[in-house]
């Protein structure tokens, strides 16, 4: 078939509005990236043999359930038209501090978690606090947090790595359950949760409604404030979560730990079709999101492509997904 | 060769995916006068002007312009041939000056280095405010000004192109009434220098004042074009509604009751002063005012918005203390606010999510929300103010302007509100939708809500009010009732007391 005569079907597609068509259309927007991510499964998998195996699509996801773990923290930040970049330095610094809390013969493995978590959520806290009350934008705020946290880390780890952890703590990063790696099981349960949070509860709601129109909402009584610090604190903790799990995985606490993973997790939102002008994002959309960089990762990986390549290449497609969910929402409106 | 005729637009057709937002519409606008271009919200106006001004090219049809075909590449081109226009959503930049402002992108400078001659920039805006006799210092910064004075700003930028058609997109929405007659004077000039306007309003009585023809449009289609002078108001409703709108205001006898709400020397520095008066139950309060006369203030004020300095509130003669909208809000106030977008919708949540955020309380079952009940409620409101939407689930932005009023009036009727604060409830919206959200506020009256109505256009004050208040400058000038009101007697207190004089 020419070239010309599918233009001119599409433009009969497009006057024809006939309702197929037009829920076809939006299923293609709806599920777009999922679309990609199942092209991009079967493009791999077609270039590389080692690919499709159940080991390395575990492999894969594991992989990504830590920078899934913040982008879904993130996610909630970015509806309300915030930003967190104090992931990484976050990740690091409660590395250090869990796992010098984590030695053989130490406290009870209860212990490390809880003030590790305890510190994330302490530091979401602070941002959403100083966002909220000082009415100073979070793209500051979290850049005053993301030195600061670093900094914190190298202080107390003395700029060296902690290793020797304890057996016990190591399970939560290598450990497996039905043979399903432990990271993936608290990956998915972070997921479940925070769908539940931000579509089925009140809390949710005031979520998207503070980023649609942070105005509107002031007039309809929501504690803005309130609000803001609670997501802020909720990424926080999800930070601290993923902090714990790297460091288990790599039995180590590093102060240099999570260095750019704030990025990762922003682009994982993004690509999932979160909308930085807030309001808009699910948190389907930004596990694929994560799942999309995973699997170029590994894949390119597999390919031997240089890393310096696949940075590019990364670059290109979170760039190429905003775009075209820029066009989505210009097309419609 | 001339013709009569500076634009003709013939069979213009324009299609969106799923929409075909213009079918064969023509427009012919005479050289040298205003040619008023009506039709409800959706009728295919702006699309219509986005293809004139090159922001749309159409899909098929044909655009004469000065007798020559019109061919655009974009708004530049446009300009560059003589076609202007007056955006209704205004657009400064805050931070520069009105001098800027106008001249942005074409400002003198010098042809190297692109240095810009401040003082040639600084005489031309001050040489065209004279011909144009507007009072606005070329150096004060677009965000010191008032939405009137921006609104003049934008009306003299538009002018300052030459251009030989200027399309006027609801200039008068947000001006007063002496602005208004400002604005009538500098068009009947440009008129008489040549040059044609495309005029669009939704206010009928502009339409004998100040054009000379009228072109209907409804669901994208041509409706018809007849002389302004001798087309009467219902001609008119009826050309755009496609059907026959009797008596906008049908005002059923009020039933007031006891007092709900007074309010006593209610100051805001700078803003308003000593305002006091009383609401009753069953009672549409109109307040009446030019731009800057303090009404939207106060209503920030009673609802916790911008609270106000001093003076105090009693609600069932309790004195109520209102710091916040959350105050307001558990005191059974409700506000709907001026700017529908700015402070009222979520644009990218549904309707639903839209409605039920204020009271998002009442649907929680445990930690989770009740959907079913959520629905319900929903589809309830839908009913009962006929809300136009595909579904409950439909992105509110994508509704009509009238809808999404409704959809707000719903999301405060859902809180059951004793006090309802209605600011210019009608902004923007079509007359079909103005005469259903009139009957709603009568609707609302008759259950013992207590309203207070802030609007700008008068016969919608004395249409709607039981008593009216006018205020100017932020005091309050006096109280009128439904009887003794006339447009004249508002008008004389709005301006202060004096006599209106040109």
């Amino acid at each position: 078939m020419s070239s010309e005569t599918t233009t001119v079907k599409k433009q009969e597609r497009i006057a024809n509005n006939s309702p197929l068509k037009v829920k076809s259309l939006a299923f293609l927007s709806r599920y777009g990236m999922l679309l990609i991510l199942i092209a991009l499964v079967i493009l791999m998998s077609i270039l590389s043999p080692t690919f499709f195996t159940a080991s390395n699509l575990l492999n894969i996801v594991k992989q990504m359930s830590v920078v899934g773990i913040v982008a879904i923290g993130v996610t909630l930040v970015i509806i309300t038209t915030g930003i967190d970049l104090s992931s990484g330095s976050v990740i690091a610094l409660v590395s250090v501090v869990v796992a010098s809390l984590a030695q053989p013969g130490g406290m009870p493995l209860f212990v490390p978690i809880i003030v590790g978590l305890g510190l994330g959520l302490l530091t979401g806290v602070i941002n959403g606090t100083i966002i909220s009350k000082g009415k100073i934008a979070p793209f500051i705020v979290t850049l005053g947090m993301m030195t600061a946290a670093r900094g914190a880390a190298l202080l107390y780890s003395g700029g060296r790595p902690i290793g020797n952890l304890s057996e016990p703590f190591k399970f939560i990063g290598q450990g497996q359950i039905f043979g399903i790696p432990f990271p993936i099981l608290l990956f998915a349960f972070v997921g479940v949760i925070t769908y539940l949070l931000l579509n089925k509860t009140k809390f949710g709601k005031r979520v998207y409604a503070i980023g649609g129109n942070e105005q509107a909402a002031m007039i309809a009584g929501i504690h803005i404030d309130r609000v803001k610090i609670c997501i802020y604190g909720y990424a926080g903790l999800l930070s601290a979560l993923a902090g714990i799990i790297l460091t288990s995985r790599i039995a180590s606490g590093q102060p240099t730990a999570g260095n750019m993973y704030e990025l990762d997790a922003i682009a994982a939102a993004v690509i999932g079709g979160t909308s930085l002008s807030g309001g808009i994002g699910t948190i389907g959309g930004t596990i694929i999101g994560a799942l999309v960089i995973g699997v170029m990762n590994n894949g390119l990986d597999l390919l031997n492509v240089s890393s310096y390549w696949q940075q590019i290449l990364k670059g290109a497609i979170i760039t190429a997904a905003v775009y075209l969910d820029s066009r989505k929402h210009n097309r419609r409106s | 060769m001339s013709s009569e005729f500076i634009l003709e637009m013939e069979q213009i057709t324009k299609e969106f995916p799923g929409v075909k937002a213009l079918d064969q519409v023509q427009l012919k606008v005479r050289k040298g006068t205003v040619h008023a271009l009506m039709g409800e919200n959706g009728a295919g106006k702006s699309t219509l002007m986005k293809i004139l001004i090159g922001m749309y090219s159409p899909d098929r049809g044909r655009i004469l312009f000065d007798g020559e075909e019109l061919k655009l590449g974009g708004v530049k081109d446009a300009l560059d041939k003589g076609i202007s226009m007056i955006h209704q959503e205004l657009s400064p930049i805050p931070n520069m000056t009105v001098a800027e402002n106008i001249f942005l992108g074409r400002e003198p400078s010098f042809r190297l280095t692109g240095w810009v001659k401040a003082r040639e920039l600084t005489d031309q805006t001050r040489r065209l405010f004279e011909r144009l006799e507007i009072e606005i210092d070329p150096h004060a910064r677009m965000s010191e000004l008032s939405i009137a004075n921006t609104q003049m700003v934008e009306i003299a930028k538009a002018i300052s192109y030459n251009a030989k058609l200027i399309v006027m997109d609801e200039p008068t929405s947000a001006i007063t009434e002496k602005e208004v007659f400002h604005l009538f004077r500098i068009i009947r000039s440009l008129k008489q220098e040549g040059v044609s306007i495309i005029y669009i309003t939704h206010k009928m009585d502009e339409l004998a004042e100040i054009t000379d023809e009228l072109t209907v449009l409804r669901d994208g289609k041509y409706i018809g074009t007849r002389p302004s002078l001798n087309t009467t108001r219902e001609q008119l409703i009826e050309m755009m509604v496609g059907r026959e709108v009797q008596q906008i205001f049908r005002k059923p006898p009020a039933q007031i009751g006891e007092t709900i709400m007074s309010v006593r020397q209610l100051a805001r520095r700078g803003k308003y002063e000593q305002v006091s008066f009383e609401l009753k139950k069953g009672e549409i309060l109109g307040v009446a005012g030019l731009m800057g006369s303090g009404r939207t203030e106060v209503l920030e004020g009673i609802f916790g918005v911008n609270p106000p300095d001093t003076g105090e509130i009693f609600i069932h003669g309790q004195k109520a203390l209102i710091r916040s909208p959350r105050d307001a809000i558990a005191h059974r106030i409700g506000l709907l606010t001026e700017d529908r977008k700015q402070t009222g919708l979520f644009l990218p949540l549904s309707v639903e999510d839209n409605m039920t955020i204020l009271n998002i309380d009442q649907y929680a079952k445990g930690v989770f929300l009740d959907e079913k009940k959520m629905e319900q409620a929903c589809r309830q409101q839908n009913e009962q103010l006929a809300i136009k939407t595909p579904g409950l689930k439909q992105i509110i932005k994508y509704l009509s302007g009238g809808n999404q009023q409704k959809v707000l009036i719903a999301r405060w009727l859902l809180h059951d509100p004793e006090i309802l604060l209605l600011d210019e409830p009608t902004r923007g919206i079509d007359v079909g939708a103005k005469a259903e959200i009139y009957q709603l506020i009568f609707e609302l009256a008759k259950k013992g809500k207590a309203i207070v109505l802030v609007s700008s256009e008068l016969p919608e004050i004395l249409g709607l009010s039981d008593r009216i208040m006018v205020m100017h400058e932020g005091r309050k000038m006096g109280e009128l009732s439904r009887e003794e009101a006339t447009q004249e007697k508002i008008m004389q207190l709005a301006t202060g007391g004096l006599t209106t004089s040109a």
